[in-house]
């Protein structure tokens, strides 16, 4: 099997990557782990998705439909239950499926949408007993939300990420008392929307600065200690607290899914755990891109979708020879208060690029300086910048010469 | 009832190869468990390390056993296609530990174990990355790691193959003695036989008691550990032990048999099966690695876990009651139990062979190897799809385990009819993920391979749901 584009997963950024290297006139398949495209959109049921996409509100389904339907209308080739065992330098593509069983796809250009997966209990040194009733918010949610079961009617959350304010809500509505959410840092780490919508408009309090000291019950939850944390995130012990549950949500961070790297001779970022990019969402392996949550974990999906489409037209142009890569590359770092700055890599020449970052505490009144050595390029004002909600902002390119930093004014 | 000769009571990894051992013979046997699965208790939970045996006392049992255990797990592993790998150990010592380092040589030589004294230079060569501060150890080439519950499983479906039974869900409640018979009551049953093998963990003692044998006093020690991904799995190649102290071997660095490297465990006093982990005993994990392991990465931990030991005494205990008859009582079989295991089950059928006529039995089923996805070659995998399109479908993708390895494993000799079962079983959620994507995949597999419903299928011990109802479907109750 031959493609031009081959893309690993067929989640919202993959189908748009999909699309857009479709449109380029490449030939394209998506390769696709679950029954249905979609991804975790299908078992995001609440609104929301797409007011800055379609400027309009969708549930996730609904959001993935309008894709679907799209793809489903061209010749890309869907594989389903379509596993990626392995990726080889030279663009061999390993897949495994029941109806096809395993073979090797020669593609000219990969466009990485394996999205990610949850922190888990494990991953957080969790202390205490290890029973039922402990779930990650997303594990939670698609056995409610898909498969129709309630996971527990007495319910405490651990993190403040998007999807476990999202299943306050949803457990909330299924008529489990959601008793509280405990959030680590002292600021959220989800939407404020989300904090408006889900918590505050069902008065569930969110502790800011608190986290787990123990959690109790075998073979079942029974309950759980909580305590606020000192400055060096360690446990106020004295001021412990119990609360009785059956059940334990987790949300306390999403992990770029890219194992399939492991071993590779490719580029990562230690603080997006993503691949490093350029502009087109390659990497440093050529013909190798990137986009979606498996590059970085996006809070809206309009932005996974818009970034995909870059991903996927580049991709296409770079498997039919139409990629100009050859400009002077310069980096984009992030420092003093910005955490990350995406794409990594620029181009010089003409037009405009976007440029997403994501700060690492809350700031109030501050300014975002853009600098090109000692020449400041842009300059932006913020009231409030939090890490739960990613920004961006527009370079002229043509104003780009040398390497460029994104920091925050002290 | 069918006559009996033997009741194994326990089915961790002692009882599980002493049922093995049975099997083999004319003597019928039976294993009762009080939970859903063997491996429940200590032996789903410990380091997994076959020790090479030179730091036992000479002249225990703890030595004895140690020493032969070693010796039996090799060729073991081959026939129960069993994970484990003999890589070796090094206990390291700074400077100042070269006493100790000598002591441990001497009682290795004793025991007849291979040992040898490395410095710091010979020490690298084994393991580059053990702290700056060490300056000795003692190499212990014929030690090794072993995965503890998969070991537990193997020899039960073999002895299963083989004729011999396993009740589940079998908590002892009474035992008596008459007619020179014994007859055990259960929660789910009541069995008689000849002889009573006690082999019940932590809650031998208890057994013993019920039974009018012997009494002992026990105490209980856990030990936490931290679970790192297997990306991590290569960082480590020999278990790294510090010198042992008073309260056990001390908190290792280790390779496990199925490719993840773990620290641990402490030994804090406890309750018997209070397997809770702690902030306090995370603490102390990471404070005493950095002391023999230079890198640990704490950001790959995907797991922490703990289990208890079981300690009577200062030795282990496998002898026939002095108290009443034909009863064999086994206690206090904490580290090294887990390397002694195989020998253990050997010397109890020779107990039995003091008293009964033991004849070795012809024609043995051998354990069939199972087949893995990640062991097939391309044209092995695709003929096996064609047959059966399960083998294309991975349910775990972390550890890359296919439907059919689930229904192989819900199918087994001893069936797994959970989703820790299925996890011991296969590594589907014991990967970094842990269960995150695949979980409710099994679930939903686990229930209709059984025929249950899913909010009937557990994840692990007792009424461990993890779908509590149907939405909705109760709210007007709620």
């Amino acid at each position: 099997m031959k493609y031009d584009v081959v893309v690993i997963g067929g989640g919202p950024a993959g189908m748009a990557a999909a699309l857009k290297a479709k449109e380029q006139g490449a030939s394209v398949v998506i390769l696709e782990r679950d029954v249905r495209l979609g991804g975790i959109l299908n078992q995001c049921i609440h609104n929301g998705f797409g007011l800055h996409y379609f400027g309009e509100e969708l549930t996730g389904p609904e959001y993935a439909n309008r894709f679907k339907t799209k793809v489903e209308q061209t010749d890309i080739k869907v594989m389903l239950e379509s596993m990626v065992l392995g990726i080889s330098e030279d663009k061999v593509v390993t897949v495994l499926s029941p109806k096809e069983g395993l073979v090797h796809i020669e593609a000219k250009a990969i466009v990485l949408a394996m999205g990610c997966r949850e922190r888990t209990a494990g991953a957080i040194a969790l202390p205490g007993t290890r029973p039922a009733g402990i779930y990650t918010a997303g594990a939670a949610q698609k056995i409610s939300n898909m498969d129709g079961y309630l996971v527990g009617k007495k319910v405490v959350i651990l993190g403040s990420g998007d999807i476990g304010l999202i299943m306050a809500r949803r457990m909330t509505l299924e008529g489990a008392e959601v008793k509280l959410v405990l959030e680590l840092q002292p600021y959220s780490s989800g939407l404020k929307r989300n904090i408006v919508q889900c918590l505050n408009d069902f008065n569930i309090p969110l502790y800011f600065s608190h986290t787990i000291t123990k959690v109790e019950g075998m073979p079942r939850l029974t309950g759980l200690y909580y305590a606020p944390v000192d400055e060096k995130m360690q446990p106020i012990l004295s001021e412990e607290k119990y609360v009785e549950c059956d059940a334990l949500l987790l949300s306390v961070g999403l992990i770029p899914e890219n194992d399939l790297l492991n071993g590779m001779n490719v580029q990562m970022s230690n603080i997006t755990s993503g691949a490093v990019v350029d502009e087109y969402r390659m990497t440093s392996l050529e013909g190798l891109f990137s986009c979606g949550n498996v590059l970085h974990v996006h809070d809206l999906v309009d932005n996974v979708s818009e970034e995909a489409e870059i991903a996927g037209e580049c991709a296409a142009k770079y498997a039919l020879g139409k990629l100009d890569n050859k400009g002077t590359k310069y980096n984009v770092k992030a420092i003093n208060g910005v955490r990350y700055a995406l794409p990594q890599v620029v181009y010089g020449g003409d037009g405009k690029v976007r440029v997403f970052f994501r700060v690492g505490a809350e700031y109030r009144n501050t300014r975002l300086n853009v600098k090109c050595g000692d020449e400041v390029l842009l300059t932006k004002k913020y009231q409030i910048v939090a890490p739960g909600e990613m920004q961006h902002i527009d370079l002229d390119k043509s104003k780009i010469t040398g390497d460029i930093t994104l920091e925050l004014e002290a | 009832m069918e006559k009996l000769d033997c009741i194994v009571i326990g089915g961790g990894v002692v009882g599980a190869l002493i049922l093995d051992e049975l099997s083999k013979t004319n003597l019928k046997a039976i294993l009762l468990e009080k939970e859903n699965d063997v491996a429940s208790g200590a032996s789903r939970a410990n380091s997994g390390i076959v020790h090479a045996g030179y730091d036992c006392t000479p002249g225990t049992n703890k030595a004895k056993f140690n020493v032969e255990g070693n010796a039996l797990m090799w060729d073991l592993v081959k026939e129960l296609h069993v994970p484990a790998k003999q890589c070796g150990s090094i206990v390291v010592a700074p400077k100042e530990g070269l006493k100790g380092i000598q002591e441990l040589y001497d009682k290795g030589i004793k025991n007849g174990v291979k040992v040898e004294i490395l410095n710091r230079e010979q020490t690298l060569k084994i393991e580059p990355n053990i702290s700056d501060e060490i300056e000795y150890s003692l190499y212990a080439p014929e030690a090794g790691i072993v995965s503890p519950y998969k070991l537990t499983i193997a020899a039960t479906d073999r002895a299963i193959l083989n004729g011999a039974r396993v009740v589940l869900e079998a908590e002892v409640k009474d035992l008596s003695y008459k007619d020179k018979e014994w007859t055990v009551a259960t929660s789910n049953g009541s069995y008689t036989a000849k002889y009573v093998i006690n082999c019940a963990g932590a809650g031998a003692a208890k057994i013993n008691d019920l039974a009018g044998a012997d009494h002992y006093e026990t105490e209980f020690r856990r030990g936490d550990y931290f679970v790192l991904d297997s990306t991590e799995g290569k960082a480590v190649s020999t278990v790294i032990f510090p010198l042992p102290t008073e309260k056990g071997k001390g908190i290792l660095v280790a390779p496990t048999a199925d490719g993840n490297v773990i620290y641990g465990p402490t030994s804090i006093p406890t309750n018997e099966g209070d397997t809770g982990t702690t902030l306090d005993a995370f603490a102390e994990i990471r404070k005493n690695v950095s002391l023999t392991y230079k890198c640990p990465n704490y950001r790959k931990v995907i797991r922490t876990y703990a289990g208890v030991r079981t300690i009577v005494g200062h030795d282990f205990i496998v002898e026939y009651s002095k108290k009443v008859p034909s009863f064999i009582q086994i206690l206090g079989i904490c580290s090294p139990g887990l390397s002694s295991a195989p020998a253990i089950a050997k010397y109890v059928i020779k107990l039995l062979a003091e008293k009964e006529d033991v004849k070795v039995k012809e024609n043995l089923v051998p354990l069939p190897k199972k087949k893995k996805l990640l062991e097939l070659t391309d044209d092995e995998l695709n003929a096996l799809i064609k047959e059966n399109e399960s083998w294309g479908r991975i349910v775990c993708r972390c550890e890359k385990v296919t439907e059919a390895e689930i229904i192989q494993a819900i199918h087994s000799p001893l069936p797994a009819t959970t989703v820790d079962a299925v996890k011991r079983r296969t590594r589907a959620g014991m990967g970094r993920c842990q269960g995150g994507f695949c979980g409710t995949r099994v679930i939903e597999i686990l229930a209709r391979e059984t025929g249950k419903t899913i909010p009937e299928i557990k994840k692990d011990m007792g009424e461990s749901q993890i779908a509590i109802s149907r939405i909705k479907e109760d709210s007007h109750e709620v």
